[in-house]
């Protein structure tokens, strides 16, 4: 763990001391074991903003592809598995790569990463350089996720 | 140096993911369908008959133009082609098609647009006027029931073209053309049914835009859903796509004027 840190620290400073264009707003992080261990903040979301990402249509996405248990909500997607029960399903390392880029895991698949720019097509001028979601709100949604661990 | 070594670095340590791809392909022949197949029973009962077609009122102004004398030629479309119920039968079921003067291909608005400058001396129609939906309204609506018809060789670089399109990720979305229309048509996509994609009534009255709309506006739509830069109207991407998709419809009546969700 603090090992995960000091080496996130180090490349942190090699970022910023490298200069990169778009790129360089993304926190860096470390993979390891199918899991990215270590808050990209530093500290731990909070799981009631999280919801509120994850049900806004215009800002997580997630209820276009996904459902969930969210009562309140109409329409919710088909194209993913339902979410209901992630957090028991993940640990919150792996909740947390399954969000800042799933393609590390599938590289087919649907589920956008949320956290990454890069080796992006076309992207329309006001997205561009820009991830899906802050580190931030990266971590509110995974606080979030952590809490659905019901069936 | 030292820029490119925490990317290594990251790339290095990150998992190897190199599934293979699950992508299904082409939809077989005989499994395509139109999106008018999902219709609910009143948008079907509304796109079937003429007199409840919201774009009825496009194709009867498109008749208006065909016989209207226009541009310092002073000359209708019908001095040239008479009869549009004869002479326009089975043109909307071939384009885009091949232009031997352009040596490329182009679309119906453009092929209008094109015999507005050459033959009438007039100035081109915008894309989305009232006027060119009107007449590509009215033009398409000859070809009606005929099967889409994609056999000119000359159009095979633009359908490969467009194929590569149709497969790419695109925007910050980062999906293709193929994951939502070949993968996971017939799923939700949140409240709307995913259809296949086939342009086969195209202009379409869509209920959501209140008006009638080209393909290339449909397609600029789920390009901006994509938040990708969409193709400029009439970009020779935008007819490279067009063009595949009424290959991949090939065989499929045309519907035009249709109506979508
Ligand atoms: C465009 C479609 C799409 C969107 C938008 C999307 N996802 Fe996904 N997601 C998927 C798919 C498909 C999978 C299945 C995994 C795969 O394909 O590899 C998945 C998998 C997941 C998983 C793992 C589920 C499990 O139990 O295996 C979680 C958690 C998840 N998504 C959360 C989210 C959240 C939270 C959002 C929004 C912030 C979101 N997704 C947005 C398509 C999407
Ligand atoms: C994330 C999913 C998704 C992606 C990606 C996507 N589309 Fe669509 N597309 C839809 C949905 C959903 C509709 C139907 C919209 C509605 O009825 O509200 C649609 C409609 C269409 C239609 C109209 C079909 C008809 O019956 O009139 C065409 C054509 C089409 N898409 C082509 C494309 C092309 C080309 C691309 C890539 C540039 C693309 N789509 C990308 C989801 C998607």
């Amino acid at each position: 763990m603090t090992r995960a840190v000091s080496l996130a620290a180090a490349i942190f400073t090699a970022l910023a001391g490298g200069g990169f264009g778009l790129a360089d707003e993304l926190r860096p992080y470390q993979i390891a074991g199918g899991a990215i261990a270590v808050s990209l903040t530093g500290t731990p979301g909070d799981a009631a903003r999280g919801r509120a990402i994850v049900v806004n249509r215009t800002v997580g996405l997630c209820l276009l592809c996904h459902s969930g248990p969210f009562p309140e909500e109409r329409f919710q997607g088909n194209l993913a598995p339902d979410l209901t029960g992630s957090g028991a399903r993940w640990s919150v390392g792996e909740l947390r790569l399954r969000m800042v880029d799933s393609h590390k895991l599938n590289a087919d698949t649907i589920m956008p990463a949320y956290y990454a720019v890069d080796g992006l097509n076309r992207v329309a001028p006001a997205f561009r350089g820009k991830p899906l979601l802050t580190a931030e709100q990266i971590e509110d949604v995974v606080a979030f996720l952590a809490t659905l661990r019901g069936q | 140096m030292t820029g490119s070594l925490p990317r290594c670095l990251i790339v290095a340590i990150a998992l190897a993911a190199c599934v293979a791809s699950a992508n299904g392909g082409d939809i077989p022949l005989d499994q395509r369908r139109s999106g008018y197949a999902d219709l609910g029973r009143d948008t079907k009962a509304m796109q079937d008959d003429d007199t409840s077609n919201p774009a009825t009122l496009w194709v009867l102004d498109g008749e208006a133009l065909w016989n209207q004398k226009a541009g310092s030629a002073n000359r209708a479309c019908a001095e040239c082609h008479g009869d549009a119920t004869a002479s326009m039968k089975g043109v909307a079921a071939r384009y885009p098609a091949f232009d031997a003067v352009q040596k490329s291909p182009i679309d119906l608005e453009q092929r209008i647009n094109l015999c507005r400058t050459e033959r009438q001396n007039a100035t081109p129609f915008a894309f989305e006027s009232h006027e060119l939906l009107a007449l590509t309204a009215f033009i398409g609506r000859q070809s009606r029931g005929m099967p889409i018809v994609s056999t000119d060789e000359k159009l095979k670089p633009a359908i490969e073209a467009g194929r590569k399109l149709f497969m790419q990720r695109i925007g910050q979305i980062d999906m293709s053309c193929a994951q939502c229309h070949d993968d996971n048509w017939g799923k939700h996509l949140t409240s709307s049914l995913v259809p296949q994609g086939h342009p086969t009534g195209y202009p379409i009255y869509r209920l959501e835009w209140q008006n009638l709309g080209s393909l290339q506006r449909r397609l600029r739509n789920c390009m901006i859903g994509m938040r990708a830069e969409p193709f400029d109207y009439g970009a020779p991407e935008a007819v490279a796509l067009e063009a595949y998709l009424m290959w991949r419809a090939r065989g499929l009546p045309v519907e035009t004027p249709a109506v979508r969700p």
